[in-house]
């Protein structure tokens, strides 16, 4: 394994009919590594991930993935590229071996190789029950252990997965990112787009992206760190109230409601003090605490405020 | 070699696809077995029993002698009798009958003088089967004693019809049907073939393999051309059990002809498939290319009744050199060898169209 990077990204720019879903991209994903591309839907993920397994041409740009150019040498590079789309998109009128057999095909494993290589997938995904099983009639969180299945059969040095768990129950989830690591651990790069936060606070690595720009990357505990603001908890009878009087006060970015109390993301010199001031004034009668931010802030900072750099 | 075990598997996939989507099996056995039944008992140029109407205004002997010779030719059923020609063509124009014969007062008279008709036909030109039947109708000899034997003209000519003596309708159809079912399911096969993949959603899981589009393609044909054959071996047996219709060339002929026929009508449908983005488009473009190879192919129409640039045409279309090779081969028992003329164009179209097709699919998205 090299120590270059797995997927470097200058300038990725695609327009659609004058509209930029992916504006000047600039990427750099270490290989063995998980890397998070968070944000909200339209924001470009998709397109991006299309681009860099040459799916889609860039309008501007390129790419150096695993050492091959794109979009020059795409289709050498498809050969060590997995990608698992965002709608299941293997045979639902096929069964769960006949469609890993298909690929084993495709990717021309061989044969004496695929046989066992589609038992250990069926044992490594818990696919042994399901075999003869139309793919069509597996549950959502079956067909992702397929479509994984299906996306790893040829033991791809990188991975692409379009917001894998969309249509999973939190359990498949859990047990997908599983697989994920063990992925990771055997060397596998994974690109994975989602916007959930608790899965994008396991990843490595992270790409924050707002409308086709890349708004904040690092590490999550980097990016909260680096939150420009303040996390003030606000807790009282009367949110309402309080979310009235916080709002227009300058120096408050964003206001959200958590159960019974409210998150302020603030670049106040002060904080707690200044907040607390405002709501005395208001004549609400709360209280407000510091606390740690989370990635949910330091996304709506990036994304509403675009307060964060990297 | 990775090419062959790549087209392979997608030709597998294809066939697993299709054993499991009765509709489809259901069609490829189905539609030619109703489409032969439906075309070789409706379709009969040899027409009788028109409906008719007769006004005969002269009453006489030889007049309804005369009315009687031409219900005996079972052309026509005399169905209504009408006091005057006016009323015929009122019946005419209702549809109530298709032909009218109107013997006038001086019919005998008339047919003494021997200077103009003696009796006159009215029929509905707007049916040209009606037309033509009737045609043998008009020149009906007038057998009476009275009416010196030269009138009683023989024809000068004595035709022979061959390859098809009895002049039976099944035997024209039959043969050309083969390549009209051929080109109802071969090119809506494939047409939908690679846009069902698009809609579904495959497409994107597909062209992010290492599979070239030549060998998704040949995939994609393979099967088809299987059961081309299956559908023509079909075609065959019910047309010679059904219709007594004779293979008087080789087997072997003939199932070339029809591979190479197949082949330029699937690669049609995988060019359309390139074309459009939804199935109900390729349902649509398909049926489009239908009409033009129905209608122009000299399936339905003779050929050189129609103008030199429609000729020019249909000599592009697929239909019009298979329909000529059937017919060739099955009625008139000629070689492959003599009718490479027709063969070559076959060819030619499939080269062309997949060439076309391959070109077109862009393993992308945009």
């Amino acid at each position: 394994m090299s120590a270059e990077p797995a997927i470097t990204a200058r300038g990725l720019t695609r327009r659609f009919r004058g509209v930029v879903a992916v504006d000047h991209l600039a990427l750099e994903v270490p290989r063995a590594q998980i890397y998070g591309f968070l944000g909200p839907n339209g924001s470009g993920k998709t397109t991006t991930i299309r681009m860099l397994c040459g799916l889609l041409a860039p309008s501007e740009g390129d790419a150096l993935v695993l050492g091959f150019h794109v979009p020059r040498e795409t289709t050498r590079l498809r050969e060590r590229i997995g990608y698992m789309t965002q709608k299941f998109s293997l045979y639902e009128d096929l069964t769960v071996a006949e469609n890993l057999e298909f690929l084993a095909d495709v990717y021309a494993l061989r044969r004496s190789d695929a046989g066992a290589r589609i038992d250990a997938l069926c044992a490594e995904y818990r696919l042994e029950k399901l075999r003869g099983r139309l793919a069509g009639t597996l549950s959502g969180g079956q067909k992702q252990r397929l479509a994984l299945a299906g996306a790893v059969i040829h033991r791809p040095d990188l991975l692409f997965l379009d917001e894998p768990t969309s249509a999973v129950d939190p359990e498949s989830r859990r047990d997908f990112w599983e697989s994920l690591f063990r992925l990771a651990d055997g060397g596998t790069t994974i690109l994975v787009s989602t916007h959930y936060m608790d899965e994008a606070e396991r990843c490595h690595g992270l790409a924050i992206l707002d409308r086709g720009v890349l708004v904040a990357s690092g590490s999550p505990r980097a990016l909260m760190d680096a939150l420009a603001g303040a996390i003030v908890e606000v807790e009282s009878e009367e949110l309402r109230d309080a979310r009235g009087a916080l709002e227009p006060l300058a120096g408050v970015l964003s206001v959200a409601q958590l159960g019974t109390r409210l998150r302020v993301l603030t670049d106040c010199a002060e904080p707690a003090r200044e907040i607390q001031r405002a709501l005395d004034t208001a004549g609400v009668r709360a209280s407000a605490r510091p606390a740690a931010p989370s990635l949910e802030d330091v996304f709506v900072s990036a994304t509403r405020g675009r307060g964060v750099a990297a | 070699m990775n090419f062959w075990r790549r087209s392979l598997a997608v030709a597998r996939k294809e066939v697993r696809q299709l054993r499991r989507d009765r509709f489809t099996a259901g069609m490829i056995v189905g539609l030619p077995a109703i489409q032969l039944m439906l075309f070789g008992y409706a379709i009969n140029t040899d027409v009788r029993h028109l409906r008719a109407g007769v006004a005969d205004q002269a009453g006489t002997q030889l007049s309804r002698r005369l009315v009687d010779d031409a219900q005996a030719s079972q052309v026509i059923d005399i169905v209504a009798r009408a006091e005057t020609p006016q009323q015929l063509e009122a019946w005419l124009r209702d549809g109530t009958i298709a032909v009218g014969l109107a013997i006038p007062r001086d019919f005998e008279r008339r047919l003494a003088l021997r200077d103009r008709a003696p009796a006159q036909l009215l029929i509905d030109g707007s049916d040209p089967a009606v037309q033509q039947a009737t045609r043998s109708l008009a020149g009906l000899p007038v057998a009476v004693r009275s009416v010196p034997r030269a009138a009683r003209e023989q024809p000068t000519f004595e035709l022979r019809a061959f390859y098809n003596p009895e002049r039976r309708s099944a035997v024209q159809i039959v043969p050309g049907l083969i390549g009209v079912i051929l080109t109802m399911t071969m090119v809506l096969f494939t047409a939908v073939a690679i846009v069902r993949e698009r809609e579904r959603g495959n497409l994107e899981l597909l062209i992010n393999t290492p599979v070239r589009t030549t060998e998704l393609m040949l995939g994609k044909i393979a099967p088809y051309v299987v059961i081309g054959m299956v559908q023509t071996t079909l075609i065959l047996l019910l047309g010679r059990l059904a219709f007594d219709v004779p293979v008087r060339g080789s087997l072997l002929d003939l199932y070339v002809a029809s591979l190479v026929f197949v082949a330029a009508s699937l690669s049609l449908g995988l060019l359309f498939s390139t074309l459009v983005s939804t199935q109900m488009q390729a349902f649509q473009l398909t049926f489009m290319s239908f009409l033009p190879q129905i209608l122009m192919s000299g399936f339905m129409f003779p050929f050189d009744g129609m103008p030199r640039p429609a000729r020019a045409f249909a000599e592009l279309l697929p239909l019009t050199h298979f329909v000529r090779l059937v017919r060739g081969v099955i009625l008139r028992g000629a070689t492959l060898g003599e009718l490479l003329h027709e063969l070559w164009p076959l060819a030619a179209f499939f080269a062309v169209t997949v060439s076309v097709a391959i070109a077109r699919f862009r393993k992308r998205l945009d």
